[in-house]
């Protein structure tokens, strides 16, 4: 279908972003990548009364290391995520996460504050910010405010961010040495939106795990930070040698919707099977 | 601030560079890059599928990679380099795919065509060998709804073995 009518406005600085967004009220939507914004727009299943177009902004794209924080702009588009050797080496779980992004195409244009923004539920960089215990930094006319990453996913597309913020940084701590990590996903098909998928990083003493953060996408309303199965993690040892646990304290983490074709029950297995995997791959990264 | 036009900004005054000619237009704000060209510049090569992202019958080069035409505005082609199948066949930059392609019957109803060739240009450009597997995994998010992938990936695994290539 055609896109709803809508004005657009191209913003050359971020102030200028900012106070485009501010003075036309929460009809107004920032156009970064478009690969979500546009796709939503010509389903119309969204109805902005503005796209301000932050395309433009240089301001807002680059991956940089600055002491022990990977600083991403909002503006930095996931074809750059995944040639980034600054990302290989020090946030490899995103690094593993974006080729499930996509497809080329779409790679040269999405953006990673974009696809924060959106917050579909199945998106792969929203789990890594948050698995991760990354920031988002958010600005508007009245300054900025950083936000920790588990509390800016609200729910089903829904975010922290207020009329007239806008995205302008993630913040991701450096990998460390005592880190391992698995990204893994169910999708029916590659570049699919995943059933299920699996952010995971632990932090190890040796091969006990100190903390554990799983983080599950696709099958709940939001990027699901699993406490119980932290909890269930934390003190035990890599190999695990017993993962009956897994299942119980799921339960208590995920509780997926029915949706056609695929029952809850379907879900939480395909969420405990991702688990073990990605213990098993926490295990084969281990730092010796 | 003062108040604005409320007509402002529906209508997008656009500065591009479409297969190396200039083109200076006004378009409606919420007119996508494939629109725009096939109806304005009557450019019919870049076919409309899907249109929400998911087929890849709309594949165009923005500043030189490829993009899905139905999720870029015209307006986000300000001040941008357009290609489309028909400039990159009269500049001979597909010469060897589209051969390849002829050669394998790797079109069959044609419609997946222009975007195939596309992503595959894109493919050939990262100038690294590749597996089948990854060719198929490269090429994904375009589909032949004839189902002719066998065919399009021989075509394109020949090209990319072939020293030199043609892209």
């Amino acid at each position: 279908m055609k896109a709803p009518r809508f004005a657009y406005r191209r913003a050359a600085t971020l102030a200028e972003a900012l106070d485009m967004l501010a003075g036309e009220g929460p009809g107004a939507v920032p156009l970064a990548g478009g690969q979500s914004l546009l796709a939503t727009l010509n389903m119309r299943l969204s109805t902005p009364t503005l796209l301000v177009d932050i395309g433009d902004l240089d301001e807002l794209v680059g991956i940089a290391l600055e002491r022990d924080v990977v600083r991403i702009g909002a503006m930095t588009r996931h074809a750059h995520v995944l040639e980034s050797a600054v990302i290989r080496q020090h946030a490899p779980l995103v690094a593993e996460a974006i080729g499930h992004v996509g497809h080329v195409a779409i790679r040269n244009r999405g953006t990673f504050g974009g696809s924060l923004a959106y917050a579909d539920p199945a998106a792969e960089l929203p789990a890594c910010t948050v698995a991760l215990a990354g920031t988002v930094v958010v600005a508007s006319r009245a300054g900025r405010r950083e936000v920790p990453a588990e509390r800016f996913f609200k729910g089903l597309f829904e975010t922290d961010l207020a009329p007239g913020e806008l995205i302008v940084e993630i913040r991701l701590p450096a990998h460390k040495p005592d880190r391992t990590w698995a990204f893994l996903e169910f999708a029916r098909r590659h570049g699919d939106f995943a059933i299920v998928g699996l952010a995971a990083q632990a932090t190890l003493a040796d091969a006990r795990i100190v903390d554990a953060r799983l983080v599950y996408l696709g099958c709940v309303d939001r990027p699901k930070l699993a406490r119980a199965a932290a909890r269930a993690l934390a003190g035990r040892t890599l190999p695990l040698d017993e993962t009956a646990w897994i299942e119980p304290a799921l339960a208590e983490d995920l509780d997926p919707p029915e949706t056609p074709g695929c029952s809850a029950a379907t879900k939480r297995q395909l969420a405990a099977v991702l688990t073990r995997r990605a213990v098993a791959a926490w295990h084969d990264r281990m730092p010796r | 601030m003062t108040p604005r036009d409320p007509e402002a900004g529906f209508t997008v005054e656009i500065d591009c560079t479409v297969n190396g000619v200039r083109v200076r237009r006004a378009v409606p704000a919420r007119q996508h890059l494939v629109d725009f060209l096939r109806d304005e510049l009557e450019l019919t090569g870049s076919h409309l599928g899907c249109e929400h992202g998911v087929c890849g019958a709309c594949s165009v080069l923005l500043d030189g990679v490829v993009v899905r035409g139905c999720l870029t505005l015209a307006a986000q082609a300000h001040g941008k380099r357009v290609d489309t199948v028909e400039g990159l066949s009269d500049s001979g930059a597909l010469d060897a795919l589209q051969a390849a392609f002829a050669r394998h019957n790797a079109a069959q109803c044609g419609y997946c065509t222009p975007g195939m060739l596309l992503t595959a240009h894109e493919l050939l450009g990262a100038g690294r060998p590749m597996s089948r597997a990854a060719i198929r995994e490269f090429m994904s998010g375009n589909f032949c709804r004839c189902t002719g992938y066998h065919a399009i990936v021989d075509a394109i695994a020949e090209v990319l073995e072939r020293p030199s290539s043609g892209s």
